[in-house]
């Protein structure tokens, strides 16, 4: 190595800076939206009027407040799936395919038994939703713990199979004879409707996303369970080295993961669209790599973190009115994300500025992990 | 074996197109002069005002503990680091070193303890690889002819058409000796030299580099045994806490003083070791095969027995198998064939916890990553192996209650240093790492130890309480088995020494009136009379 002669090095911290911790995500947050400002500017519209259109698409009104709400609840879900894979170093990406089976699967019990009556239909369809997405993260987790066959493309390529097998139903088979000629199934009974908020669309799977995560936050840090992910995660080796079994908690975790996804699923049909149709996701399980990431794996600060991406989204449908196109808002989510992994960097490393001392560190390995908070 | 033996010492004159070619040696201004030098780091003050002079002719050994700034100090010599405050003067020059290209300019080689090689390529290629003067064309017959004549001059033995990978370490490292000299280094900086080496390999290097001293070059080499500096070196400069101690000439010192200087306190360098009784064979090993992470043999028909109450310290140069003999006796490898017994139990292929229930401990050489993992606090770390079982959790809950007392239990009673119980463990020292891991390993009260180079870059002071720590274990009645590349520790601590070479036990000696000519001699694989007396041990 030759002697670091540029005016800015990267310098490692001491310690990682618990202030930044929580710090970065928020600048990044704020960076992000400058940045869509520089843009929006840019294409000739105001970034102040786009902005304000958003924050009072998403919170200006009773049906605004309702709606962020509503979207959080799979956002919470298919986050925390995406979280606990994470933890593990497992990049499930496959969120949004095991969404579709959980919605399949669950519109499946729906329509196969309407008569059951709401008590017995709607466990047996929130069951079917996490077993059936519990089921499609295993697949790729099999030869992931057998065979180390990388589970990114895995998850990755089976989500299209999910969605195309949801799109042959509900253009083939499944189609609602009445339904004009849409790419819908018949309207599930009314025993197969998830209990909402009054007149409001929020619906009782906020209170499944909400225990979920408090039971996963109690998971990782009360059992042994959550013991041995944290240590598989920061560690393989060292996990066993202290006898644990690697491949059947790659399984565990992978099917928690896909089986809280396909939860997502579950609560999207028997909740929102009583029914299976087309499109029943708008990337719900790709936004929730997004919430797993920004929230730093941590289930507590996922609640809040999904809640911030949904108004962004229920922002996005509101500026369409003004001729902007929705996919800004996708942009500002990369944004977001681009600067939060680009951040991290500084939690455990400082810029030094002026040439002079020697001896900057290299950027290892370590600084690419998500700093875990708890 | 190959030996020193070069004896074609005929004086050759040094290259005239070298780049600092035919300059007066011995008379004149001292070849390294640092003054004054200070190198901070964020947190830590590295080097603190240290005085450094090497003459010319004498071979300077650099002591220290780790962390005491050795490094660092050598690191500013070379270029790699620029001194906060200080000044360097090369051969009288006050000089600012802003690259360590500068620094080869000026006549400055470093060995470093881990070689940067090639190993496909030959040792005439890796000598001249990067060399500035080195043309367009590469001039193999003139490379070699040149590398011959300093391999002569300084008997540093070694084929400039062999390819590298096909040498041993210790012609790796002249390898190493030969670029710098070949790039005309008259100061010769070694990084821990001897840590790869058998016995004979170190005596030879000592040659070596007294034979470069005689002929007016100036030598410095890093270390922090003891041993090496008394039978080597001219001149003794001890860091401490980054300051310059003292600098003596060896003639007027001693291994105990220097140790006192170096630690800053009395060191009892001799653990006295009270006889144990030794109880029933803890751990018998049977023609064990296993192979290594490239599937080529590790293992070799290894036959051992350790009792209770006893430790036998394997003895062998770093990557002959010892660490895949730990492997296959803990269960994370393999065993091809062959056996595994624990307290009479057959445990061959068994699952790594079965074999913790078992009563082994482990302290793997790879401290934090497997021992222990990096980025948990102690809390999580001291349950790694009985997080599963009671106290520490009561059907599927942990206990943080029970996890707590354990942690601040093993902190106190075996005096680790820690910032917090749940700061990352990756921020301790390396002696508080091990004794946080020696401490986690014994308190489950192991019928073995296997122990793999649990002194390893340690200083003397954690050295002393984790041999302090071992011993107790043997008393209290295990059976431990470990093994180091420190052949004094292995004769200090050890009941029997075994010694490996190539995944086989070549013989088992005691160690008292242990003949280290000898053990040196089976740790580079020669039979000679091993095959008849060694072999199946007690």
């Amino acid at each position: 190595m030759s002697g670091a002669k540029g005016f800015i090095r990267l310098e490692k911290r001491p310690k990682p800076s618990p202030l930044l911790t929580f710090l970065v995500p928020a600048m990044s947050v704020v960076l992000a939206l400058a940045l869509g400002a520089v843009f929006l500017a840019v294409t000739g519209y105001s970034p102040a009027k786009v902005y304000s259109t958003m924050l009072s698409g998403a919170f200006g009104s009773q049906y605004g407040i309702s709606e962020t709400v509503v979207k959080a609840i799979p956002l919470m879900l298919a986050g925390l799936g995406v979280a606990v894979a994470f933890r593990m170093l497992l990049w499930n990406i496959g969120a949004e395919g095991q969404l579709y089976m959980g919605a399949f699967a669950a519109s499946w019990v729906a329509l196969t038994f309407p008569g059951l009556s709401k008590p017995v239909l709607l466990p047996a369809m929130f069951l079917a939703g996490a077993v059936a997405g519990g089921v499609w993260g295993l697949l790729p987790a099999l030869p992931r713990a057998y065979f180390g066959v990388n589970e990114v493309i895995t998850s990755l390529m089976l989500n299209y199979v999910a969605i195309y097998w949801v799109d042959y139903l509900v253009y083939g088979p499944w189609k609602d004879p009445r339904g004009y000629n849409f790419p819908l199934t018949p309207p599930f009974s009314p025993s197969a409707q998830l209990p909402t908020l009054g007149q409001t669309r929020v619906h009782l799977g906020l209170v499944f996303a909400l225990v979920a995560a408090a039971t996963l936050y109690l998971v990782l840090r009360r059992l042994k369970w959550g013991y041995e992910i944290r240590v598989i995660g920061e560690s393989a080796t060292a996990a066993r080295y202290a006898g644990m079994n690697i491949a059947r908690n790659i399984l565990l975790v992978m099917f928690l993961s896909g089986g809280l996804a396909g939860l997502a699923g579950m609560s999207e049909v028997s909740g929102i669209t009583h029914r299976l149709q087309h499109g029943i996701s708008p990337g719900y399980g790709y936004t929730a790599i997004i919430v797993a990431w920004l929230s730093k794996l941590n289930p507590i600060a996922l609640i809040g973190v999904s809640f911030f991406l949904s108004a962004l989204l229920v922002g996005g449908y509101s500026i369409q009115t003004s001729g902007l196109p929705a996919a800004t808002v996708s942009m500002l989510q990369g944004a977001i994300l681009f600067f939060v992994l680009g951040g991290d960097i500084l939690i455990n490393y400082r810029f030094r500025f002026g040439s002079g001392r020697a001896g900057a560190t290299a950027v290892d390995r370590s600084a690419r992990r998500p700093a875990v908070g708890e | 074996m190959r030996m020193a033996g070069g004896r074609g010492s005929a004086w050759v004159p040094p290259p005239a197109d070298g780049p600092i070619g035919g300059q007066p040696m011995s008379v004149g201004p001292n070849p390294v002069e640092m003054r004054g030098i200070t190198k901070r780091f964020p947190g830590v003050l590295a080097n603190e005002r240290v005085d450094f002079t090497v003459r010319a002719g004498r071979i300077h050994a650099l002591l220290g503990e780790n962390g005491a700034g050795k490094s660092t100090l050598m690191s500013v010599l070379t270029g790699l680091y620029r001194p906060d405050e200080g000044e360097i003067y090369i051969r009288g020059q006050r000089t600012v070193l802003r690259s360590p290209g500068e620094a080869i300019d000026l006549g400055i080689g470093m060995v470093h303890q881990h070689f940067r090689l090639v190993r496909p390529f030959t040792v005439a290629e890796n000598v001249v690889l990067g060399h500035r003067s080195q043309g367009f064309f590469y001039r193999r017959k003139e490379v070699e002819r040149r590398i011959e004549e300093l391999s002569s001059r300084y008997g540093l033995r070694v084929d400039p058409a062999a390819k590298v990978w096909q040498l041993s370490v210790g012609e790796q490292q002249r390898v190493e000796i030969l670029k710098a000299l070949y790039r005309g280094a008259e100061i010769l900086i070694l990084d821990e030299p001897t840590a790869v080496l058998t016995p004979q390999e170190a005596k030879e290097l000592y040659r070596t580099l007294r034979r470069m001293a005689d002929q007016g070059q100036a030598v410095v080499f890093i270390t922090h045994k003891l041993g090496e500096v008394m039978e080597a070196a001219d001149v003794i400069t001890v860091l401490r806490g980054g300051r310059n101690v003292a600098t003596v000439p060896k003639a007027e010192t001693n291994q105990r003083e220097l140790a006192r200087m170096m630690v800053g306190r009395d060191v009892f360098l001799d653990q006295s070791k009270e006889p144990v009784e030794k109880g029933e064979t803890v751990l018998e090993l049977r023609e064990l095969h296993a192979l290594n992470d490239k599937g080529l043999p590790a293992l070799r028909d290894l036959s051992l027995k350790v009792r209770a109450g006893e430790i036998v310290g394997v003895a062998g140069v770093a990557g002959n198998g010892q660490r895949e003999l730990a492997e296959a006796i803990t269960g994370l490898r393999r065993v091809q064939k062959g056996k595994v017994l624990i307290a009479g139990a057959d445990l061959t292929n068994r699952s790594p916890r079965e074999i913790i229930d078992a009563g082994v401990s482990h302290i793997p050489e790879d401290r934090l990553g497997m021992g222990l993992v990096p980025g948990l606090g102690v809390h999580d770390n001291v349950i790694l192996k009985d997080y599963r079982l009671p106290p520490i959790c009561s059907g599927p809950l942990l206990k943080p209650r029970a996890i707590h007392r354990r942690a601040v239990e093993l902190v106190e009673r075996f005096d680790v240093k820690v910032a917090g119980l749940d700061s990352p463990v990756r921020l301790l020292s390396g002696g508080n790492l091990q004794k946080l891991l020696l401490a986690r390993e014994i308190s489950a009260r192991p019928k073995l130890i296997v122990a793999m180079l649990p002194t390893r870059g340690l200083d003397v002071g954690a050295t002393e309480a984790i041999h302090r720590m071992l011993l107790a274990q043997r008393a209290a009645g295990s059976a431990i088995l470990f093994a180091s590349e420190d052949l004094d520790e292995i004769l200090q601590l050890s009941d029997r020494v075994a010694v490996i070479c190539e995944g086989r036990i070549m013989g088992e000696r005691p160690p008292e009136g242990a003949d280290i000519e000898e053990i040196g001699l089976l740790m580079a694989g020669s039979k000679g009379d091993a095959r008849r007396e060694g072999g199946r041990g007690a």
